[in-house]
């Protein structure tokens, strides 16, 4: 590597290993002044460069690290209770207004959405395919 | 007037290991997962940022859409990488390039400056060619 990179390289890596821990420890409780602090930068720097690297703040990024989570909890039919809890959430009137939020739906709409497509892509799972793509697979099927 | 693309498509060698990769280690999000023969999936992932556009990771060998000569030729030029199939877009290469090179990402190319802005270049795990760009305020698109 050359000596140009390097140092952003080490600069970038205490931001990378921030993301990192919220994407392996979403669902614990992460206060994100420690994780400044731990990472070597006051907590507005940060932000600042977390934002920069990843287009979002710590916080707006943790939560959207749980929001992507649930979603996949969901999938597997779990309860919107436990699924919030899971995911690190503390409280389900909150998780529910973040969830529509972002989904423009509830986690209990979203469920209803998600059997509905079960169903249909059992039924006919070349409905949901580009044309382009289905002639193919029709094809030689 | 044509306005968007909204799907293309990537030959992968196989669909399990190329939905590990794309979801777990570029951190994509899984959009459609139906199955359209025994052993084969219509596919689709998109970029965290970016879902109403799909990339369907498109199996060679399953699903029977070639026969076995040319799903052979085929699966042949891919794993030699011959394809390079697009342009990521980050907004800061470096700390994209540290944390996917973390995950296990091949690079074929370490971040370097170009006229357009800071370009890296890596391989999925089949074998197709990918650069990652961040670029400059003149050339941002």
């Amino acid at each position: 590597m050359s000596e140009d990179i390097h140092p952003k390289m080490y600069r970038y890596k205490r931001i990378v290993d921030a993301k990192l821990y919220i994407d392996e420890n979403f669902h614990e409780k992460i206060d994100l002044g420690i994780m400044s602090a731990q990472a070597n930068f006051s907590k507005f720097h940060f932000a600042r460069l977390f934002k920069k690297s990843f287009g979002k703040t710590p916080h707006q990024y943790l939560i959207d690290v749980r929001l992507a989570a649930a979603k996949k909890s969901l999938k597997q039919y779990k309860l919107v209770q436990k699924v919030c809890f899971d995911v690190g959430f503390e409280s389900v009137p909150s998780f529910i207004s973040l969830f529509k939020k972002k989904e423009k739906m509830t986690p209990n709409q979203y469920l209803k959405m998600l059997r509905q497509n079960e169903i249909d892509k059992a039924n006919t799972p070349f409905s949901f395919i580009p044309g382009c793509f289905s002639q193919n697979f029709q094809k030689h099927n | 007037m044509i306005t968007r693309l909204t799907h293309a498509s990537v030959y992968v060698l196989d669909q399990e290991s190329a939905h590990d990769f794309y979801v777990n280690k570029l951190g994509f999000t899984e959009k459609m997962k139906v199955p359209i023969s025994d052993d084969a999936f219509w596919l689709t992932v998109s970029p965290k940022d970016q879902q109403d556009f799909e990339l369907t990771l498109m199996p060679i060998n399953k699903g029977g859409m070639f026969n076995s000569e040319v799903a052979k030729n085929l699966s042949d030029l891919v794993r030699k990488g011959t394809f390079g199939i697009g342009v990521f877009e980050c907004m800061d290469v470096y700390a994209t390039y540290q944390e996917l090179k973390g995950k296990g990402v091949e690079f074929t190319k370490e971040p370097k400056e170009q006229f357009y802005g800071i370009e890296a270049m890596f391989k999925d795990d089949s074998g197709n060619w990918f650069s990652l760009t961040q670029y400059n305020e003149e050339h941002k698109i």
